[in-house]
């Protein structure tokens, strides 16, 4: 198995020398957008609004986190079911998200798009979510509190580990 | 008649305890199942994968975090005694209140919306719980509760067969729906299925499955037929996080009830290896 310990955000060159089934630990600055986030991103760039982060190059998680307890950075966080993203991902990677971490498996149709578009699909595992807020190195809430855990957290990570599962 | 009184205040205490303590914990079965998994495992990277999922549990209890982010929805099957009498609260309420408290003080995820389609706004404290009432004969009461993640609930599956369907059409459609689920259920799994009664007996039947031992004795028609349903799955090569190998279903679980002589319902409740689960007696 072999081991890349990469900085967010990837480079062309980074990407290239991923290979499926290869692990990644990850470093760097992610956003977080679930179903209720990808709806609201998705109309605001079709509706050719701009968007308050930027995508090109950006790396998004699927995934709506616990709440942090005292005392913690982050509480339980991982990966939710990324099919359901798979309606709004072709064009947020036609804009140039890069990396999208998630659990499970994709359309082809956004198979294709990663491909094409030389991004990134990664893996985390689903329920380790005490062993992956390990890897939280801060957790703030971006845009749109009102969502709770669906709201964007901006997150930073050191070493979050992630399976490449399409290229 | 002797009626047993049991006090609201009582009920709520052991619901919050019982939540609390599947929070942070699978079922222990689920860990021994890994455990012994992680010592077969040639593969380098399944290897890691296991290894990963047991750290998760042990961090999951020192830390106070729970075993996955998606803390579900709670789901009571309450069995109460024709001689109990709960004092001061409807059990629903007791429940609601129990949950309300938990997602506060074990920060919890709220996961929960107050309609489905034109509103979906989150009721911010997990409420409200699903409650499936029974009464039987005694004087206890028995709560069956479990935290049910949304990523396998999503892929389970019922279908309304025709009565003259084989075993094999049935475990066909078993096979149909773990493979559809994928990594997106979250293997290893535990796979519920409820058979006859009617369209929503069935369902409840596979859910109310999920909650019998992993390991357990074989001897009936039916257990034959879960170790064979089993195996096959295991032969599907989708294995712990899809990520192949030979542990894809930690224990298939069947329960039954009579049916109409038109219907051979059957449903297929999956339950991630996040296998939270308690049942207490009072
Ligand atoms: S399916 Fe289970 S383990 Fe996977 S994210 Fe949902 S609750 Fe967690």
């Amino acid at each position: 198995m072999k081991v890349h310990s990469l900085n967010l955000p990837l480079t062309e060159q980074e990407i290239s020398s991923l290979k499926i089934g290869d692990k990644v630990l990850l470093s760097g600055i992610l956003f977080t957008a679930r179903d209720a986030a990808h709806r609201r991103l998705y109309s605001m760039l079709s509706e050719g609004t701009n968007i308050p982060f930027e995508l090109n190059n950006a790396a998004i998680f699927y995934c709506g986190p616990s709440p942090t307890p005292p005392g913690r950075v982050c509480g339980a966080i991982g990966p939710t079911t990324s099919a359901r993203m798979d309606r709004y991902s072709p064009l947020l990677i036609e804009r140039g998200m890069k990396v999208m971490i998630g659990k499970g498996e994709r359309s082809e149709v956004v198979q294709a798009c990663i491909h094409d578009h030389r991004a990134v699909y990664l893996t985390c595992l689903g329920g380790v979510s005490a062993l992956l807020s390990e890897a939280i190195v801060s957790c703030e809430t971006f845009l749109w509190e009102e969502l709770g855990t669906e709201a964007v957290f901006k997150l930073v990570v050191l070493d979050l580990p992630c399976y490449v599962a399409y290229l | 008649m002797q009626i047993r009184i049991i006090p609201a205040a009582e009920v709520h205490r052991k619901i919050l305890e019982a939540i609390g303590a599947i929070s942070f914990a699978p079922d222990s079965a689920v860990t021994d199942m890994l455990l012994k998994a992680v010592e077969l495992e040639q593969d380098e990277t399944r290897k890691d994968v296991l290894n990963s999922m047991l750290t998760n549990i042990h961090l999951a209890r020192e830390n106070k975090i729970p075993l996955c982010q998606d803390t579900g929805t709670l789901v009571v099957f309450a069995y109460i005694g024709n001689r109990v009498v709960i004092d001061g609260a409807p059990l629903q309420d007791i429940i609601n209140q129990a949950l309300a408290e938990a997602t506060a003080h074990l920060y919890l995820r709220a996961s929960i919306l107050i309609d489905p389609l034109f509103n979906r706004v989150n009721s911010g404290n997990n409420c409200p719980a699903i409650l499936h009432l029974n009464i039987v004969d005694g004087d206890e009461l028995t709560l069956m509760i479990a935290q049910k993640g949304g990523g396998a609930e999503n892929m389970s599956r019922l279908k309304m067969f025709s009565p003259d369907a084989s075993p094999e059409e049935i475990e066909q459609f078993v096979m149909e729906t773990v493979t559809l689920a994928g990594a997106k259920a979250c293997p290893p799994l535990v796979i519920g299925i409820g058979i006859g009664g009617n369209f929503e007996v069935c369902a409840k039947l596979a859910k109310q499955a999920l909650f019998s031992p992993i390991s357990k004795e074989k001897e009936t028609t039916y257990s034959a037929w879960e170790t064979r349903i089993q195996d096959t799955i295991n032969k599907s090569g989708i294995g712990v996080q899809g990520m192949g190998g030979q542990l894809t279903a930690l224990a298939v679980n069947i329960l039954c009830a009579p049916c109409h002589i038109a219907s051979l319902p059957v449903a297929v409740n999956l339950q991630c290896h996040a296998h939270r689960h308690i049942t207490i007696r009072m």
